[in-house]
């Protein structure tokens, strides 16, 4: 196999794997909202709002292991 | 048909590819993903409604080693563009204050963005001595904001999504916090905090980390702006890219409906990551002001 068949494979497997990580770790950040939502409604904007500020973080560090993944695409 | 949908694509442009795309552009017949970065890198010519404007290259400045290629390019165009109306709508809206506490219009809005950021970013982080770095804030909550909006206008560039840009806005951000702390604590208690109060024999592990850590702050920041305006644009382009792809018009109400709804959330992440970053400069400038017994103001 040449190198850029493994990179386009890697690319692949790497978009993936980030796809993982990511979905599991805000999922996991959903699922605590809703229950403390339920649990309590008054406090629900502020869990809200936390919760879309932790997701943009995580965020920021998936597309940094997108990157990676697109650079491994182009070459 | 073509010809208007290449025009929109080309329309939904902006970078990423300068800093990926420097692979060999294989210009072929066939559609690959170098076109599509085409459109998402910087170029030259900028595209309005029927006619490019090449923009001039003017003769490279030499200052001692270095030499600067200082023409304008696209993200340059659109950065001076977003700067301008910043600056008029600034005018504009303190033009309203006036005569009055309360203003009729429009000017409301950006009031409530306005007490927005003091309410809910800047007194919660930074306590009551946050209120004199709020134009640096807030210049920086709009400027973005400008920025990611003007690209998903049709024939609008997102200049954050050029690694540049946002670069330079973390370098910003970057001597903001130094100079923000430096200011309220004075330079010599600054190198102090760098040692974090550990035992001076652990200060030659400690101020390595201590500075290392002052730079990996600002360049999330860099990357995360930079990558979620880019992303979302190549994602808008793939999308409309299978039309291209699979050289049919079927492929297109799918494709045309997915790229509207990835376009909806794009609106959404344009908003959102403006509003962090100058959350997250808070947040750091917080760290860098605040003093060990002041005690936390809730505004809630």
């Amino acid at each position: 196999m040449e190198a850029k068949a493994i990179a386009y494979l890697a690319a692949g497997f790497g978009a993936g794997l980030v796809i993982l990580g990511a979905s599991y770790g805000i999922g996991k950040l959903a699922a605590a909202t809703m229950e403390a939502s339920g649990r309590q409604p008054e406090v629900a904007p502020q869990v809200r709002t936390a919760m879309i500020i932790s997701a943009a973080l995580i965020e920021g560090v998936t597309f940094f292991a997108l990157i990676i993944c697109m650079t491994l695409a182009i070459k | 048909m073509h010809d208007t949908l290449q025009h929109y694509a080309t329309s939904v442009a902006d970078s990423a590819g300068q800093v990926i795309g420097h692979g060999a552009s294989g210009h072929g017949e066939t559609f690959n993903f170098q076109h599509l970065l085409d459109h998402v890198k910087d170029s030259r010519t900028v595209e309005l409604p029927g006619f490019h404007i090449e923009l001039p290259q003017l003769p490279p400045v030499h200052l001692g080693i270095f030499v600067l290629d200082l023409s304008p390019t696209k993200h340059v165009f659109f950065l001076l563009l977003c700067a301008f109306l910043l600056i008029i709508g600034a005018v504009f809206a303190s033009r309203a204050y006036r005569k009055t506490f309360v203003p009729h219009g429009f000017v409301n809005l950006i009031e409530m963005l306005v007490v927005f950021i003091r309410d809910e970013v800047v007194l919660p982080n930074m306590g009551p001595g946050g209120i004199k770095y709020m134009p640096y804030l807030l210049t920086t909550f709009f400027y973005i904001l400008f920025m990611n909006l003007i690209g998903l206008v049709p024939y609008g560039a997102t200049a954050t999504g050029n690694i540049m840009v946002t670069a330079g806005l973390a370098t910003v951000a970057f001597f903001m916090i130094q100079i923000s702390a430096i200011q309220v604590h004075g330079f010599k208690n600054y190198l102090m905090h760098l040692t974090g109060g550990v035992h001076w024999g652990l200060w030659i592990i400690m101020i390595p980390i201590e500075i290392l850590g002052l730079f990996t702050k600002p360049f999330a920041l860099c990357i995360r702006l930079f990558a979620n305006m880019s992303a979302g644009h190549i994602v808008v382009l793939s999308l409309i890219g299978l039309i291209f792809m699979f050289q049919s018009i079927a492929v297109a109400p799918a494709s045309v409906a997915l790229a509207l709804f990835i376009n909806a959330l794009e609106l959404f992440v344009a908003v959102l990551q403006a509003y962090i970053f100058t959350m997250l400069t808070a947040v750091f400038m917080g760290f860098g002001i605040q003093t060990d017994h002041e005690s936390h103001q809730e505004n809630h």
